[in-house]
């Protein structure tokens, strides 16, 4: 336990002044804009937004800028930020059916309705390091065009699920119930699906990689595949009482992640596939990939599959998701335990007394 | 008039917020009132389990309103993405003027305009994401 202490007022002011020198940095050098962050670390932006979970990109720029491009640090700045403002209302549900797609790949069918979207990917470039970059002020030459496909890009999961082979997601009949929404209430056991998506889609992007990457190193298998990956804008609508009708607020970039998963069946259930399922904020392919993979493995219990690793323990995937709460816990560590410190000091001082006379007689 | 009015609202809410101010300023407007004040607040943007299934909580963004009315008690109303406050009472002003019956002149002189550079954008995104489309080739073992 820590204690609380007084003191050392001028010491922090002169740590933070100190802090904020060294955050700018060589002042000969031109000082950072949020929109050159905004625009040119837009990746660092995204995951910023996500694990946040709010979605602004100048606020998460900012963020971005103020913690010196830690991660981490500004998910938290950006979390104390939201708890300042009021919550307006709750979005219909966003159609990523209807999604401008810029990314769209499935690793199932080679050949598909609306067909294999590649999007600006960082895939199949040779993570070469590009020195023309160290170089200021090259002109970017335009990206190609080419005429759109005119049909739709359905979603690839329900060309099988047309033919019985891969379950159905339906909405329940009665939706007039709250969305359980953990920022509300305190995560609670079994959670359920809504709360582990959310928990996910907020999660830390390097614990649910790891968590996905370990079922499929054996600790909790369930042989996936990436069924489809999609990427792009989704408009946001917003129901307003006084009109009776939804408007469309504006669109947000998400990626969405739908993994196709064996199941032998049961005794209700006939063998098909099933589907782990990953969305977040922005373009973060990696991180809905390990959340269709994470998702999936915590489906265990209701597919009747043995529970064996820590990805399809719902409890310490949920607990443990969250990189503002670890970190908090974590490196409250370093906060004042001069007090417990000390009584251990006492304890440690007396057996080793006691040991030492023991010995001596 | 309802899906009229959504789609221009819709165009609105994408707009650049200095455009907005400048349609409003150039407009002859009737003396208008503001019922609620423009604030910024969160909307959580809601998903579904596999895309079609149970709804659940993705995430918030931040999101700006404003309500305002004239004289003849039609109601303007601005719902914007992101902290923009004054964008948001523009847009509230924009759809007051938009419900009268005069319009028609606004929606051809600002929405109209605003909605066909927001569909090039789109169709720009839209012919880059084209240009990378494959075909991907599947090697018959034993064939190469």
């Amino acid at each position: 336990m820590y204690v609380a202490v007084k003191g050392g007022e001028a010491a922090i002011d002169a740590a933070h002044a100190w802090l904020a020198e060294e955050r700018r940095g060589d002042p000969s050098v031109a000082e950072l804009g949020l929109d050159q962050i905004r625009e040119q670390l837009g990746l660092a932006v995204d995951r910023v937004m996500a694990e946040a979970s709010l979605h602004d990109p100048d606020l998460a720029a900012l963020a971005l800028k103020q913690a010196q491009g830690d991660v981490i640090e500004a998910v938290f700045l950006l979390r104390a930020y939201r708890t300042t403002l009021p919550r307006l209302a709750a979005s219909l549900p966003v159609d990523t059916a209807k999604m401008a797609v810029e990314r769209r790949i499935s690793a199932t069918f080679k050949d598909l309705p609306g067909g294999q979207i590649l999007g600006p990917t960082y895939d199949y470039t040779h993570r070469l390091l590009d020195f023309a970059l160290a170089a200021e002020g090259g002109e970017v030459p335009a990206a190609p065009k080419a005429k759109p496909g005119e049909g739709a890009m359905p979603r690839v999961l329900e060309l099988l699920a047309g033919e019985g082979l891969m379950e159905r997601e339906a909405p329940p009949e009665d939706e007039t119930g709250p969305v359980p929404d953990l920022t509300r209430e305190p995560l609670s056991f079994p959670a359920g699906r809504p709360l582990r998506l959310q928990a996910m889609a907020r999660g830390d992007e390097g614990f649910l990689l790891a968590l996905g990457y370990s079922t499929q190193r054996g600790y909790g298998r369930n042989h996936p595949f990436a069924g489809e990956i999609r990427q792009g804008e989704v408009s946001v609508e917003v129901e307003v009482p006084e009109l009776g009708f939804a408007i469309d607020i504006g669109d947000i970039v998400l990626t969405e992640c739908q993994s196709v998963n064996q199941f032998k069946g049961d005794a209700t259930r006939p063998a098909q596939f099933t589907r782990g399922y990953g969305l977040v904020f922005g373009r973060g392919e990696r991180k809905a990939m390990a959340m269709a993979l994470v998702d999936r493995a915590l489906r265990a219990e209701e597919l009747g599959e043995a529970v064996q690793g820590p990805a399809q323990d719902e409890e310490f995937v949920l607990s443990h998701a969250d990189n503002v709460e670890a970190s908090g816990f974590v490196q409250h560590l370093k906060l004042p335990h001069y007090v417990d410190f000390q009584a251990e000091l006492q304890l440690v001082r007396a057996l080793r007394a006691k040991a030492l006379k023991e010995a001596a007689e | 008039m309802t899906e009229e009015r959504r789609c221009w609202l819709a165009v609105l809410a994408r707009a650049p917020g200095a455009e907005l101010e400048a349609a409003v300023a150039a407009a002859v407007a009737p003396p208008c009132r503001v019922v609620r004040a423009a604030e910024t607040g969160l909307v959580m943007v809601r998903g579904r389990a596999g895309g079609t299934g149970e709804r659940f909580n993705l995430g918030e963004m931040t999101a700006s309103r404003c309500t305002v009315t004239d004289d003849e008690g039609r109601l303007g109303v601005g719902w914007i993405a992101g902290r923009d406050k004054r964008k948001a009472e523009m847009v509230a002003r924009l759809d007051l003027l938009l419900q009268r019956p005069d319009g028609a002149g606004l929606r051809a002189r600002v929405v109209a305009p605003l909605a066909a550079h927001q569909a090039a954008a789109r169709d720009t995104r839209a012919a880059k994401a084209a240009a990378t489309r494959v075909d991907f080739f599947t090697m018959v073992r034993g064939d190469v």
